[in-house]
């Protein structure tokens, strides 16, 4: 048995020497993953085949028991609207919480008046295949639906770096280094 | 030697095609290392640390090309920290798996985590804080026959620290969206999903005094609907005789019901939720107790808190036997208006109730739980009259300004700590009656550093008695946090006890990596996620926790 997981092992090293020459040549973006989601109205969503019409989508994990998530998604919901005229962005508010709170989600989320897009993701299937390790945990996409930047955690006046790598995605600058 | 042979056949075409197929490929991950040096403390009742040092990680990496993805999870526990498992002790290769995904089929060989329904007869999960991972390792396939129908079967065996255990798991689950199912229904306003779910478990008999089941099935039946602003989620779930060390060797079956509804407008929310739970524990071996080896989770419906004092007392569920109900309601005053102000308030009002199930003798001659006998009888729609827990709380949240904003909470709660901690308090009573008062302020200083201030108060006669809590916490966002907290037990009846738990914490953080260095005094207590909990012994000493994914 342990031979064969130092195997592996050594096959996902290799894999990912190889992955990163690519990744350096081209710029190759990661794209999402594919799980099944519920929404708050019962209807199944790809996590795939979540899309913009070309412009960028913010994808936040939060949890109703995650005080900065709620403090993150309350600040973005105070300057929603402008962001949307302005920018056109679409948010992915991805609930971590299981059956215990799940229901809650989507009355707590109302109301708090916000006005995300709101996925469940009770046994946090979606949230491994992101390597989402802590909440809130927080990407951005950009048109072509690839994870051009992500960050974890979050403080007071974090909301503003969100808007502006939005912005800059949309100038066609390189938002890889942003933050950095 | 001939299994690596034959996975290197499996792989020979990858490696044939390696610099062309591997790069296309991605390789992703993420870790996690938690260390804490500790201090000899036994004041404050910290145990003593031989090591010193003791060090807690994982890693992940997770493969993916294409349809195909593959991953695996390397853990370490040298030695496992204060208030983790024991038997974790060790390290190795605790998860790994290959999955091939289209859109009509999935299949995983491996470890896997999966859930049906709501979790009442089969889930799996890991949870790092908790340290709870029940994976099963085995097989497991995912098929959509029709658009809105999703089958899954599983079978495994679960995870038991760096063992394999001999219990077998079996399963199987059916989902139906009727309005996928059925095409003229896809635009109804009322849309449905039905569910059913089957189990079985499979241990051998070895027990020198009863005659045990080897084989335990269980069954449960959901539906979930939505129409407009309500929704409603019920599931029911049914378990045969299953004599273990939990349940004290009864033969009764187990039964569990879940139900919500709620009802969803913008600036109102309300829920409510009603549980019933007897005899439903279940696991794939008969004689564990704690959190090893759980097939379901029977989530608790209460209120998760997250201010320290409020989440002092928690609730764990209870899988011999509870009932109960919780009502929320989260309301936002319209901005503009006079209580409202230019931002708008945040209201949320939670109260919920846990109380025993009733239970009858099946005869005179038979105790209630009796080992060997079918245990009691009770009633499915009445309350027992024991209160197991209760709280009612109320926060409000309001942005003053853009420079301020506040939120208060209050909290009233009763805690069986004889039920949940399973002994009584050193006060020799069994029921807890606290008080809680919170207050949390946020003063923005510029636009990305902002000043947090919470004080908590906790009021009780019971137990360790009043504790009063002060914190400031510094935040430069988007990477630097700078916290300092105290938190004291002022009214511990004996003086000599009334300790002062000062913490200082600093936490770095590069976009998905974070760093941070606490220095201080924990109190013990519990741990909780979802009623799954784990009790913290107090500790006294340096923590050093470092995550990132990549």
């Amino acid at each position: 048995m342990k031979t064969i997981s130092i195997f592996l092992f050594s096959i996902f090293l290799s894999c990912s020497l190889w992955a990163q020459k690519a990744e350096i040549k081209e710029k190759n973006y990661p794209k999402v993953p594919s799980v099944e989601l519920k929404d708050v109205k019962g209807n199944t969503i790809n996590t795939a085949k979540i899309n913009n019409d070309g412009k960028p989508i913010i994808i936040s994990f939060w949890a109703l028991w995650c005080k900065p998530c709620q403090k993150e998604l309350s600040a973005i919901s105070d300057v929603f609207d402008d962001w949307v005229k302005e920018t056109g962005v679409k948010l992915y508010a991805v609930s971590i919480d299981d059956s215990r709170s799940s229901s809650k989600v989507k009355p707590t989320a109302e109301g708090k008046g916000w006005e995300f897009e709101i996925l469940l993701d009770v046994n946090s299937d979606f949230k491994r295949a992101m390597n989402v390790n802590m909440i809130p945990h927080t990407f951005i996409l950009n048109g072509k639906g690839e994870i051009v930047w992500q960050h974890t955690s979050f403080a007071d006046g974090g909301e503003l770096e969100l808007i502006k790598v939005v912005k800059k995605i949309l100038a066609g600058e390189d938002v890889s280094t942003e933050g950095k | 030697m001939k299994r690596i042979l034959f996975i290197a056949l499996i792989l020979s075409p990858f490696w044939g095609l390696a610099q062309n197929v591997l790069s296309q490929g991605k390789i992703s991950g993420n870790f996690q290392m938690d260390a804490q040096y500790y201090f000899q403390d036994s004041a404050i009742g910290a145990p003593d640390v031989p090591e010193k040092l003791l060090v807690n990680g994982f890693a992940n990496l997770l493969y993916t090309n294409g349809n195909f993805t593959a991953g695996l999870r390397y853990e370490n526990f040298l030695n496992p920290m204060l208030g983790y498992d024991k038997r974790y002790k060790g390290n190795g290769i605790s998860y790994r798996f290959a999955t091939y995904k289209n859109d009509n089929i999935e299949v995983t060989v491996g470890n896997y985590y999966e859930q049906f329904g709501s979790g009442l007869i089969l889930r799996t999960y890991e949870n790092w804080n908790l340290g709870f991972d029940n994976s099963l390792d085995g097989l497991r396939v995912k098929y959509t026959p029709f658009a809105g129908v999703t089958v899954k079967g599983v079978i495994g065996r679960q995870r038991f620290f760096f063992e394999k255990p001999q219990g077998l798991v079996r399963g199987a689950d059916v989902d139906v969206s009727l309005n996928d199912f059925i095409s003229k229904y896809k635009d109804a306003k009322l849309k449905i999903t039905l569910g059913g779910s089957f189990v079985s478990k499979f241990q051998e008999d070895q027990d020198p005094l009863y005659k045990l089941p080897a084989n335990v099935g269980a069954y449960a039946g959901r539906i979930s609907m939505n129409y407009g602003r309500f929704d409603f989620m019920g599931e029911y779930a049914h378990k045969i005789n299953d004599p273990s060390t939990v349940n004290n060797f009864i033969y009764k079956d187990g039964e569990a019901l879940f139900l919500n509804l709620s009802y969803s407008q913008k600036g109102l929310g309300i829920s409510l939720s009603g549980k019933r739970v007897d005899n439903m524990d279940f696991r794939s071996d008969r004689t564990q107790t704690g959190n090893v080896l759980n097939i379901n989770y029977l989530p608790t419906i209460s209120k998760e808190h997250t201010y320290s004092l409020a989440a002092y007392y928690p609730y764990s569920t209870q899988p011999n036997g509870e009932m109960g109900y919780q009502a929320q309601i989260d309301y936002k005053i319209k901005k503009g208006s006079f209580l409202g102000g230019k931002y708008g308030t945040n209201i949320t009002l939670n109260f919920s109730k846990v109380n025993s199930i009733d239970r009858k003798n099946i005869d005179d001659s038979t105790y209630v739980s009796q080992p060997g006998t079918l245990g009691y009888s009770s009633s499915f729609f009445s309350f027992g009259k024991e209160t197991y827990f209760q709280d009612f709380n109320l926060e409000v949240g309001h942005k003053f300004s853009k420079k301020f904003k506040m939120s208060a909470m209050y909290v009233n709660m009763i805690y069986n700590y004889a039920i949940i901690q399973g002994h009584l308090m050193e006060t020799g009573d069994s029921l807890l009656y606290g008080d809680i008062a919170i207050v949390d302020m946020s003063f923005a200083l510029t636009e990305n550093k902002t000043l947090r201030l919470e004080f908590e108060h906790l009021s009780t006669v019971q137990d360790k008695g009043n504790w009063i809590m002060g914190m400031a916490e510094l935040s430069i966002a988007p990477k630097w946090f700078f916290s300092l907290t105290d938190r004291w037990n002022y009214g511990n009846k004996d003086a000599s006890k009334q300790f002062h738990y000062y913490n200082v914490g600093v936490a770095y953080v590069h976009n998905t990596s974070r760093i941070a260095l606490v220095y201080g005094k924990q109190v013990d207590g519990v741990v909780c996620v979802g009623g799954v909990c784990r009790a913290v012994p107090a500790s006294n000493g340096v923590t050093l926790t470092i995550t990132s994914s990549f």
